[in-house]
């Protein structure tokens, strides 16, 4: 059974229309693997191969690919949550209220996005705290760390802006709470909370831009950096892994003989 | 060094670098460190690497949908101006820094603070000592250990001013440990004592920052009620 389906899925990859779909073709040896890498858009940003070492779950704890799995649940199920929201006041709490109990599935769509998100914070947090600990942010790898950085940043302002999405007591108070804290900014505090806010107090335009920001341009800042962050790892010469690091190999006496010996 | 050899070649006899080019690499300690020099066990990422991901990533959604299923999020009233809940919470993850707003004024625990985190942040990999991380204590100890001391004790009479209780503790037990540290060495007879030896600068400053982090992250989460008065979670 399993052998059939193998070979109906290695027939189909041997179609012209794969064939025109994917450009590496039908084939399990080595070429084919790495070209299956290479050849694809999407993951031509990771290396074609991996150090055995990197793939044990002590080396990286799978911070990294969990922290790229929960944002992609929360794409997949934020997409059909703005099917059923408009940011708008007071309709958004309403939106939000059927979600909860006349949308079939809405619910559980509710509580994965919110569930997620959450996950998502730990996970960038424990993300940046292993890989410090693992001193992986050494040249090369210093931008990489940066922009490992900014994606933190962006992650919490992505958790902050659909934290006012619910438009109830929680979500109206966490941010009233969170945005006075940006009037405190020397000369330009207040500008600054207005220019965050579009007005003085927590409003309808503080919905529509949150609600803006939230579905538009930060998960799109947030897929520029992330790829970036990605291609970072091949260019600066694969996951950090200590024992292949020079500093290391320095730190070992270089052999008297500059002759290899065979 | 190594690496495949001509069959022909015959070590130690060949002189000619016209015919016979010898590379030689010198590793100093600034060298990019691009250079790769041991080669090791590697697979391709298709499909050892892709697999292993996907996996991850599905047990990671079967765990988010169980909770999805098991509980709900929260849902209160409609956004209300005029009626203020006591106390008013930020999301978790800022509850640290609405703790320490509890203390000091909003410019310094809302702008000047995260600001610093993120520049610190930022600038780790750009010290060359947090590169080369070596243990804090091994060289020139006297004067190290002097500044350790002088900078702890510093830190925890600014907290006591203000009567930071929360942070003070996190910050003198990282300082035991430092302390600990100043009196081992990689001579040292424990395991334990010769790793704390070794830790870097760096590290100190980042436990001590994972560790404040944490403490006021839950203590603002779980411990603070109206007012912002001191509550137990257990006792509501």
């Amino acid at each position: 059974m399993a052998k059939t389906i193998t070979n109906y899925f290695d027939e189909l990859r041997g179609t012209r229309v794969w064939r025109s779909v994917f450009r590496s073709g039908s084939g399990s040896s080595t070429l084919h693997r790495a070209l299956a890498i290479q050849q694809n858009v999407f993951l031509h940003l990771f290396s074609t191969k991996v150090r055995t070492r990197m793939l044990s779950f002590s080396a990286t704890w799978y911070l990294g690919t969990l922290t790229l799995g929960t944002f992609l649940i929360l794409v997949s199920t934020g997409i059909p949550l703005m099917f059923y929201y408009h940011p708008s006041v007071p309709q958004a709490y309403a939106d939000t209220k059927d979600l909860q109990f006349v949308v079939s599935s809405g619910l559980f769509l509710r509580n994965l996005h919110r569930w997620s998100a959450h996950a998502m914070v730990f996970l960038v947090f424990a993300h940046m705290f292993k890989v410090f600990y693992r001193g992986a942010y050494r040249p090369p790898r210093e931008f990489n760390w940066v922009i490992g950085v900014v994606l933190l940043l962006i992650t919490l302002l992505l958790s902050y802006t659909g934290y006012l999405l619910p438009w109830d007591q929680l979500a109206f108070w966490a941010i009233t709470v969170g945005s006075n804290i940006a009037s405190a900014v020397p000369v330009m505090g207040n500008k600054v909370h207005f220019l965050m806010l579009g007005g003085n107090v927590v409003n309808a335009n503080a919905l529509l831009r949150f609600y803006v920001l939230h579905c538009m341009i930060l998960p799109l800042v947030a897929i520029l950096f992330v790829a970036i962050h990605f291609w970072r790892i091949r260019k600066d010469g694969g996951l950090y892994a200590h024992q292949s690091e020079p500093r290391t190999v320095a730190a070992r006496s270089v052999p008297a003989k500059g002759v290899p010996v065979p | 060094m190594s690496g495949p050899t001509p069959k022909d070649f015959i070590a130690g006899m060949d002189s000619n670098a016209r015919k016979s080019p010898t590379r030689v690499v010198f590793v100093t300690r600034r060298t990019s460190a691009q250079v790769k020099v041991t080669a090791e066990d590697q697979v391709q990422t298709y499909p050892e690497l892709l697999f292993r991901a996907v996996v991850a990533i599905e047990v990671l959604a079967i765990a988010l949908v169980s909770m999805a299923l098991l509980f709900n999020a929260p849902l209160e009233g409609i956004a209300d101006p005029s009626h203020t809940p006591n106390p008013a919470k930020a999301p978790w993850y800022f509850l640290g820094l609405q703790e320490m707003l509890h203390y000091f004024p909003p410019v310094v625990a809302g702008v000047l603070v995260p600001g610093l985190v993120v520049m610190a942040l930022i600038v780790i990999p750009y010290f060359n000592i947090n590169v080369e991380a070596e243990g804090l204590f091994l060289k020139d100890r006297e004067r190290r250990v002097l500044i350790f001391y002088v900078v702890t004790a510093a830190l925890c009479l600014f907290l006591l001013l203000f009567d930071v209780y929360v942070a003070l503790v996190p910050a003198l037990i990282v300082a035991g440990f430092m302390a600990l540290a100043a009196q081992s060495s990689p001579q040292s007879a424990s395991a334990f004592r010769r790793g704390l030896a070794a830790k870097p600068l760096s590290f100190w400053i980042m436990t001590w920052f994972l560790f404040e982090l944490t403490v006021l992250t839950a203590v603002g989460t779980f411990f603070r009620g109206p007012g912002w008065s001191w509550v137990l979670p257990w006792r509501s």
